[in-house]
């Protein structure tokens, strides 16, 4: 290894930033892949693959991919929830890995909501 | 590396390598495997995480999820309802004892709420054998501007502003000792780091090198640059192998990419560190002792001044600073001093590390701002004295600290108030201690401690020590006299007024239980009785014959076969046999409880039975 010089050492910890953004808790969105038996039955490995696949071509990777159980419409699975700071969450069922990735450019990186897929907004109250 | 979905940030320190923290990683990554997820999901080894009581434990990312007291056959329900359905297992996560329901984050976990991070920001966060992750958490940015805009001058007047003081125990301003040392003539000049950390149940050091080594050698490259040292010695002890071999490793990466050698990052400034270890001798914590044990002379404190910034190793100007310290360094550098300087108290800024022990629910390493009261860590992130026992004194500063009890526990903590008090800050080990512990045993294994480990120079601290020891042995016999306390006393003040060196402050276990547990002291010699019920010619076993059951359980566990008794029969124990080991007690099941410890007069009041009867003739031999 060359020793480095002040500049390439501050480019090493732009390289480096890219390693660590999961532990540092700094994100704008968030996705959650629905994960229950019905889920991984229907395909919900492969969307996960999808919206990875998407993060890591993005500069700030400021995107959580996260997955929980079964959302309880497990006929519109696989289902994904996204999130984005300050709006209500919106769900996507019968997704593809096609739909995925059209999710993730117009609603993640975009803002809008895809129509075509979303089949609510908005969680279930607790209760 | 792709990027992944999940890291699990998995505690390597010492304390959970040694519950089995690499069997989990192994565990871990076969699971992983098996399913599948070994492109989405990477285990990260970690530095301590600090909540060493839940070891082995891991935090997992992105999700925030703390989980605790893991066992390899935990792993596959783990990985397959978590990480691969998304089901966090509640089963594993950590349970506050009031509470019925666990707490998944670790952000929400009390333990972890009311620290405040700054010399431990990357614990359990980089993994510290690799230097990217350390420069990723914007490492080595401090040395970037002192390199590039900030004069030697400039970097000592930011950490004297600051307010910093020497973390290893004596609190001496750090930027006063670098400036002394700046401006003497003679060089070369040297700078040390001490890691010689021998208090009982002290830890941060040793933490702070096993989770974040780059942070402390970044301090050092900064400080040496401010007093204008080419050379640096690490003073660590042998019994840290994980440590050492961390901080060579560090040491290794931060040479290949030029943050040590010649020309640091391009610049005209040169440095470089060597690391000593030292066999773990109390005394070569002290710095005189240390500076000779690095010169391979026997390791004796010297007669200060002549102090080590004017006549240091090898007759160099050199400064002698704390882990702690050191990795401070960075961070006032990055923020400022003015932002170091607002977190503290009047006198004492900053944050300070402690490593809080003994009969306290949440065990480990705390980072906490200086002027936060004992109560707050005790109570709020200490969760409080297992079992519902009574808080009874909690011990700072190491060996040589002093015990303060329940009506002090509302002391700030800060260098000045814990002094006051009649204890001291020290390196920052915390003890906390219970109902059930005798002080006047807590004295007695201080001062052993500090018997053995005395170097033997100075004739107070060697033969003031046995001194202290003898009488301490004899009123915890039962064979103390009235004057032993004074005897007490005036020895303890005796070797702190003639011993030389910083390590004086032995006695300070027995000058503050004598002022504060005076009544423990007093009923061992006037009644013959341990109040805690722990000294073991003061007390005794016995076995209730109305609740005894004659299950034999006592009876079969009994080391020296003291217990005499058969199957449903009322069980007796032969006191000229007993050991007082109190397995009897342990084993005994809760249900029965017929075993009981006493001590002092109630010895005398207790009518045990003869021989051995049956258990169903009770209550006639009873009235009889």
């Amino acid at each position: 290894m060359a020793q480095l010089t002040l500049d390439e050492l501050r480019k090493k910890r732009k390289e480096a930033k890219k390693e660590i953004y999961l532990r540092e808790g700094k994100y704008k969105s968030k996705i959650i892949v629905h994960m229950g038996t019905c889920g991984i039955a229907a395909g919900a490995r492969e969307i996960v693959t999808a919206f990875l696949g998407e993060i890591e071509i993005l500069t700030d990777k400021d995107v959580m991919l996260t997955t929980s159980g079964c959302a309880g419409l497990c006929s519109m699975e696989p289902m994904a929830t996204v999130e984005l700071l300050n709006s209500p969450s919106v769900k996507y069922g019968n997704l593809t890995t096609d739909k995925a990735r059209r999710i993730f450019k117009e609603h993640i990186l975009g803002g809008n909501i895809v129509t075509d897929y979303a089949i609510g907004i908005g969680s279930e109250k607790g209760g | 590396m792709a990027v992944r979905r999940i890291e699990l940030m998995l505690c390597t320190g010492t304390g959970c390598v040694a519950g089995g923290a690499f069997r989990i990683s192994e565990a871990l990554e076969k699971e992983i495997q098996k399913q599948g997820l070994e492109k989405e999901i990477s285990v990260i080894i970690t530095g301590c995480n600090g909540f060493c009581g839940q070891g082995p434990l891991m935090v997992v990312q992105p999700d925030n999820i703390f989980y605790g007291f893991l066992t390899p056959e935990d792993i596959p329900f783990l990985v397959q309802e978590h990480f691969l359905k998304g089901r966090p297992v509640k089963k594993l996560m950590f349970s506050p004892p009031e509470k019925k329901e666990p707490v998944p984050l670790l952000s929400e976990i009390p333990f972890f709420k009311k620290q405040m991070l700054v010399v431990l920001r990357n614990k359990g966060i980089i993994d510290p054998e690799k230097i990217d992750d350390y420069i990723a958490r914007d490492g080595y940015t401090a040395l970037e501007k002192v390199l590039s805009s900030m004069t030697p001058d400039d970097v000592i007047d930011e950490i004297t502003r600051s307010g910093l003081r020497g973390r290893g125990g004596g609190g001496f301003p750090t930027g006063t000792k670098w400036k002394f040392c700046r401006t003497e003539q003679k060089t070369p000049k040297y700078i040390i780091c001490n890691c010689d950390e021998g208090d009982p149940g002290a830890y941060m050091d040793r933490s702070v090198f096993e989770s974040d080594p780059h942070l402390v050698i970044e301090g050092m490259i900064i400080g040496a640059y401010g007093i204008g040292v080419s050379h640096a010695y690490i003073y660590v002890r042998t019994e840290y192998p994980l440590a050492i071999k961390r901080m060579d490793l560090a040491i290794s990466h931060a040479r290949d990419y030029g943050l040590l050698g010649k020309n640091i990052l391009g610049t005209d400034f040169s440095f470089d560190i060597e690391i000593r270890e030292g066999s773990g001798a109390f005394v070569c914590g002290e710095e005189t002792s240390l500076i000779h044990s690095i010169e391979g002379k026997s390791p004796e404190p010297r007669p200060r001044p002549p102090y080590p910034t004017q006549l240091g190793i090898w007759d160099c100007p050199t400064v002698i600073n704390n882990v702690e310290t050191w990795a401070n360094v960075p961070v006032i550098i990055n923020r400022g001093a003015d932002w170091f300087s607002k977190i503290g108290t009047e006198t004492s800024k900053g944050t300070k590390i402690f490593s809080l022990v003994g009969k306290i629910n949440n065990t480990g390493l705390i980072e906490v701002p200086m002027g936060i009261t004992l109560r707050e860590v005790v109570y709020d992130i200490g969760g409080g004295i297992p079992y519902d026992k009574k808080f009874k004194a909690v011990q700072t500063g190491g060996p040589s600290g002093g015990c303060l009890p329940y009506s002090m526990i509302d002391v700030p903590i800060d260098y000045e108030s814990l002094a006051e008090a009649g204890s001291m800050m020290g390196s920052g080990g915390m003890i906390v201690m219970d109902e059930d512990t005798c002080m006047v045993d807590v004295a007695k294994f201080f001062i052993q401690f500090t018997n053995d480990e005395s170097c033997g120079k100075c004739t107070t601290c060697r033969d003031g020590s046995a001194a202290l020891l003898e009488v301490l042995t004899d009123v915890a016999n039962g064979d103390g006299k009235e004057l032993d306390l004074e005897f007490l006393y005036e020895v303890s003040k005796a070797i702190k007024d003639a011993s030389m060196c910083g390590l004086t402050t032995l006695p300070n276990p027995v000058l503050s239980t004598l002022k504060y547990f005076r009544d423990e002291y007093e009923a061992h010699i006037k009644e013959k009785r341990c109040p805690a019920l722990v000294c073991k010619n003061l007390i005794k076993y016995y076995i209730l014959p109305e609740k005894c059951t004659g299950c034999k359980l006592c009876l079969k566990n009994c080391p020296p076969g003291a217990i005499k008794g058969e199957l449903k029969h009322i069980h007796i124990i032969d006191q000229s046999k007993c050991t007082k080991c109190g397995t009897c007690l342990d084993v005994c099941p809760p249900k029965v409880s017929a075993i009981i410890k006493v001590s002092g007069k109630e010895t005398e009041n207790i009518t045990g039975i003869e021989e051995p009867y049956p258990v169903k003739r009770r209550g006639k031999e009873i009235k009889n």
